[in-house]
């Protein structure tokens, strides 16, 4: 090949390199074969502990829920993983079709009118709502209403602090509102008053913005019935696995009024000469590579293939199988939370607020009980008190569909031993 | 071929999975959730059975181009074959299956892993430290140009400027704008490369850094980066590196020594995760030393052995992602090193240079070439030789889709009129090379001969050539109100 | 009708006594492509010269929209949120943007057809 482009070596064609830059070799070690490349890797996997799904109790933004089989058999599609953004659509119509369903899905889950092709997560995902709402609004503060994910809280101050938007805890929006935030359930789990926050933020002038998880969807009132104008989430628990946070997928939804601010990619629905059906990725005016500078966001990548496995999951679950989970989640949590708040000790951190399948409270030597219940395989409670000074001694638990009820005993009884 | 949307297979008897009862007594939502805050009409998802599903999605994907079927020579996108034990590795139930609050103690082998990953980064780029958090280029340029801001501040300078070249990568002049800077273009000269001069006349103590990518969006090595470098640094700037052609010369040389301060890593370009029909990937930022206490939290740390998330930098940009970025991705990447070693990553340069030099000179006599001389990676051709025939890069990324291949980017970088880019990557080979430079010549000729037929382009596919203006004017006709049809959905017909 | 002259940045006006036409120019209307949405802004507003008041889109490109004069937006084109391909149809017609009322004199560096016909290489 060097004789064909007629030179006589490979440092000929690396002449524009200063020679002071040439590196003699990489300091690294040399190649593996695959068999020992998988040896060492297995045994690095081998060093983590792994809870059992059914004995997974901690929750935090990241959930054990039933993944059907079906879902990693198609995104191990290498026809699906091994493509890229679809620049060309008659080569893609693949991805593209799998991403508009992945919209309408979305924005029938979250009762909203359009939603785009997926975020990097749930936390990036309200950070780039709230420059929606800033560019809209031309305001520039952003409301937190109660227990948003501290994770997310600090990815929405480091995205706020680019653009000088103000971050505030509180729920009075004034004139300088943008938008008035809150996560429905909280990240304690418990249900807040979305109604009541989404109409004082509009009196204010300012967006509602609601940050929600995707499986509550199936029972709680949706953004769109409560006329938030964008709904944010997390969609880890559409048929992603934990892997130690990611990679998951983030979403936004939102009102027609909003469409042109959502950042991202969007696919509508075109046809070609001879009238077929087809899809395209459009408005890509507001986008970075057209608008460079002055685009909405500068996202380029976006979480494509989990967002392909959670249309494969939500496709499958259907809205009812969507409700039989969130049922079941809910009346397993309700009666754990019923059975530890009963033990000598403990008490509820939130009596008198409803929950859905994740809830705070107050537990005697959280960092000791954990070490026992770890000893006998069972992953407690997760700690909220380092993120939330107020909360000293408070743990949230989770319960899904794959706790069985054996399970809360084992729990329950690990606990009282 | 086309396939109906899952909304129109959709039937609501199908079987779906079947779900455990919950076997606890105790009340349900709707006995304890008041009605106002329960949902009145539920979802319209569709469902299909597990079959169904299958068979949608197994024809979905048979629509596609990919890797893993046609060459994908995406020039700066670096669609180089992704291995597969790196996809073997990431589903080890030893990651999969790792929640991200687990006690440290629990959770070693991942750190560990995020630890060597780190290091073996910081040996190619030649760099300090390195931040896994980012979940892409464009988020990794972000929290670069945050770093950058943060150590200004910290100095007491505010720093307005960020310079960028008028060749580079959309993001660029974006993320700079989404941190708050003011973005100045800095003019290519004739040769395709940065302007000295030009650069000179922009540099003032209101620069925060010049980005750039080396080699530049045109394949081509910036010769005077050491000179670069000396004039960034003495006005007090700093040199951030856009990682997307990293591919150009791991092994070779490195940004760190070139004089970058800030270098950004695409694990989805040079270290083969794979591309997922647009993501997820994961962008990597290194910097050097006195870039270090700006990090995102929390950094994996090691003592005596023992590894850490330290969560306590008082000057930290903060987080930029929840938990530690796209871990799966990282255990992919790392899976690669490990394989391909010091030696293997360097072969691999050498072999992206070599493939990439061949090819351009495969088809150097029938597309015009804008830059003389050796390329790097990458080469960009321009299609305006075949303006004559009303043929433009479009019609001959169409052309090669026909012939099986997908399109090389297209009308980028902006400073190069009918661009094609073409990087062709070290996983392919000879023969797989001349076979697209005989379709490059086929086309060109029927650009002479027959230009309607390549105008009419690509036949066979699933669909031609998609009216992409009446989309965008339907959606605009939906957003104000003249239409019922919002076209980025499904709706069932009323 | 009055004499139409040109920007650096592709518009054009015509001044009928105290009132300027503005719209873009045909070379701007084929540079762009087919024109999908305009964004623009609502009467009254106030612009000073060179001042950035709206964005066009195409499907692959999108520009922004200086004021070659100051003055205040005294008329929208309506028809154009339907119908924007009367920027490509009709670019010195009925797809004008904007009616504003001048405030002072216009400036100096306007161009007549000839100087403009150099700058757009036509």
């Amino acid at each position: 090949m060097l004789a064909a482009i007629g030179v006589g070596s490979m440092d000929d064609l690396l002449v524009d390199i200063p020679s002071s830059l040439r590196l003699e070799s990489l300091a690294l070690p040399a190649g593996l074969s695959e068999f020992e490349t998988m040896a060492q890797v297995e045994s690095l996997a081998a060093r983590n502990r792994i809870f059992a799904d059914r004995l997974t109790f901690r929750g935090g933004g990241v959930y054990r829920r039933f993944i059907p089989a079906a879902v990693a058999a198609v995104t191990s599609k290498p026809e699906f993983y091994t493509a890229y953004t679809p620049y060309q659509p008659e080569a893609s119509q693949g991805t593209l079709q799998a991403i508009y369903e992945f919209q309408t899905l979305i924005a029938e889950l979250t009762a909203l009118d359009v939603a785009n092709a997926s975020m990097y997560d749930g936390a990036t995902a309200v950070a780039e709502a709230a420059m929606m709402a800033h560019i809209h609004t031309g305001r520039n503060e952003v409301l937190v209403a109660g227990y948003l994910h501290p994770e997310y809280l600090e990815v929405l101050r480091a995205f706020s602090e680019g653009r000088g938007i103000k971050v505030r805890k509180g729920v009075e929006a004034n004139s300088k509102t943008a938008a008035v935030i809150f996560q429905q359930p909280d990240f304690l789990g418990l249900l807040v008053d979305a109604r009541g926050l989404t109409e004082s933020a509009h009196k204010a002038g300012a967006l509602a913005i609601a940050c929600v998880d995707p499986i509550s969807l199936a029972i709680l009132a949706p953004p769109g019935e409560y006329g938030a104008d964008i709904a944010a989430g997390e969609g880890q628990q559409l048929g992603l696995s934990l892997s130690y946070g990611g990679p998951h997928v983030g979403f936004i939804a939102c009102s027609k009024e909003l469409v042109r601010r959502l950042p991202g990619r969007l696919i509508g629905t075109s046809h070609d000469a001879a009238g077929r059906r087809g899809f395209v990725l459009t408005l890509t005016a507001r986008e970075q590579h057209i608008r460079r500078e002055r685009a909405t966001s500068n996202i380029c990548t976006n979480h494509s293939l989990c967002a392909l496995a959670a249309s494969v999951y939500m496709t499958y679950m259907g809205a009812e199988g969507l409700r039989q989970i969130a049922e079941v989640s809910f009346k397993r949590a309700h009666a754990l939370a019923d059975r530890l708040s009963k033990l000598p000790g403990w008490e509820m951190a939130f009596p008198d607020r409803q929950f859905l399948y994740e809830f705070p409270i107050r537990v005697p030597k959280g960092p000791a009980l954990n070490r026992r219940l770890a000893r006998k395989g069972i992953l407690g409670g997760l700690d909220v008190h380092r993120w939330f000074r107020e909360l000293k001694g408070v743990q949230t638990f989770t319960c899904t569909e794959v706790n069985d009820a054996r399970a809360l005993d084992e729990l329950v009884e690990a606990v009282a031993g | 071929m086309t396939e109906l949307l899952s909304f129109e297979k959709s039937r609501p008897n199908a079987h779906g999975p079947r779900l455990p009862d919950a076997d606890v007594d105790g009340p349900g939502s709707a006995d304890l959730l008041p009605s106002d805050q329960r949902r009145a009409n539920p979802p319209g998802l569709p469902r299909l059975s597990e079959p169904e599903i299958m068979r949608h999605y197994g024809r979905l994907a048979s629509l596609n181009y990919s890797i893993s079927e046609q060459f994908y020579p995406l020039g700066s996108c670096t669609m180089k074959y992704n291995p597969v034990a790196n996809e073997v590795a990431a589903a080890l139930p030893g990651f999969t299956d790792l929640h991200p609050y687990q006690d440290e103690d629990s959770v070693q082998g991942a750190l560990s892993l995020m630890w060597r990953l780190e290091q073996a980064l910081c040996a190619v780029v030649g760099v300090e430290r390195v931040t896994l958090q980012p979940a892409a280029g464009a988020h990794g340029e972000w929290t670069a140009l945050r770093m950058i801001q943060a150590f200004h501040r910290s100095r007491g300078e505010s720093r307005t400027e960020v310079l960028v070249p008028d060749s580079a990568h959309g993001t660029n002049p974006a993320s700079a704008a989404l941190s708050g800077f003011h973005v100045v273009e800095v003019k290519s000269g004739a040769d395709g490369r940065i302007s000295l001069a030009d650069l000179e006349s922009k540099l003032s103590p209101s620069v925060a850094a010049l980005m750039l990518t080396n080699p530049n969006t045109l394949g081509l090595f910036e010769r005077e980066i050491l000179d670069v470098a000396e004039l960034v640094h003495a006005t007090g700037a700093k040199l951030y590196y856009d990682g997307a052609n990293l591919n150009a010369f791991m092994g070779i040389c490195r940004p760190g020594d070139m004089g970058f301060d800030a270098v950004h890593m695409n694990l989805h370009k040079t270290f083969t995760t794979p591309h997922g029909g647009g993501g997820p990937g994961a962008g990597p930022v290194g910097v050097k030393a006195d870039l270090v206490p700006f990090l995102p939290t929390p950094t994996v740390e090691r003592l005596n052995g023992h590894l850490k998330l330290d969560f306590k930098r008082p000057q930290s940009i903060g987080r930029v992602r929840s938990f530690y970025g796209n871990f799966g991705m990282l255990v992919r990447a790392y899976t690669y090193i490990l394989a391909m070693g010091g030696d293997g990553l360097t072969q691999a340069s050498l072999d992206a240079v070599l493939s990439a030099n061949y090819l351009r000179n495969e088809v150097k006599d029938v597309l015009d070439m804008p830059h003389d001389g050796a390329c790097m990676h990458e080469f960009v051709a321009s299609a305006r030789n075949l303006a004559p025939h009303g043929i433009k890069a479009l019609d001959v990324a169409k052309g090669l889709l026909e012939r099986d291949f997908y399109a090389p980017t297209i009308y980028f970088p902006l400073v190069v009129p009918e661009a094609i880019m073409v990087e062709p990557t070290e996983t392919e080979s000879k023969a797989t090379l001349d076979a697209f430079a005989t379709a490059i010549k086929e086309i060109v000729k029927q650009a002479v001969e027959d230009p309607q037929s390549l105008h009419e382009a690509p036949h066979g596919l699933p669909v031609g050539r998609l009216d992409e203006v009446a989309t965008a004017r339907q959606i605009n006709a939906y957003l104000q109100g003249q239409s019922e049809d919002p076209v980025l959905r499904w709706k069932p017909a009323s | 009708m009055a004499e139409r002259r040109y920007t650096k940045s592709h518009e054009w006006l015509t001044v009928d006594g105290k009132t300027a036409t503005v719209g873009i120019t045909d070379f701007a209307q084929s540079q762009l492509g087919d024109v999908v949405f305009l964004e623009l802004p609502a009467p009254g507003r106030k612009l000073s010269v060179h001042e950035s008041f709206g964005v066009v889109e195409s499907v692959k490109a999108a520009s922004d929209l200086y004021s070659p004069v100051a003055g205040r937006i005294a008329a929208v084109n309506d028809k154009l949120a339907a119908h924007p391909e009367l920027i490509n149809s009709d670019p010195y017609g009925d797809g004008w943007i904007l009616k504003v009322e001048l405030a002072g004199e216009l400036p100096a560096d306007l161009m007549d057809e000839a100087a403009y016909k150099k700058v757009a290489g036509a």
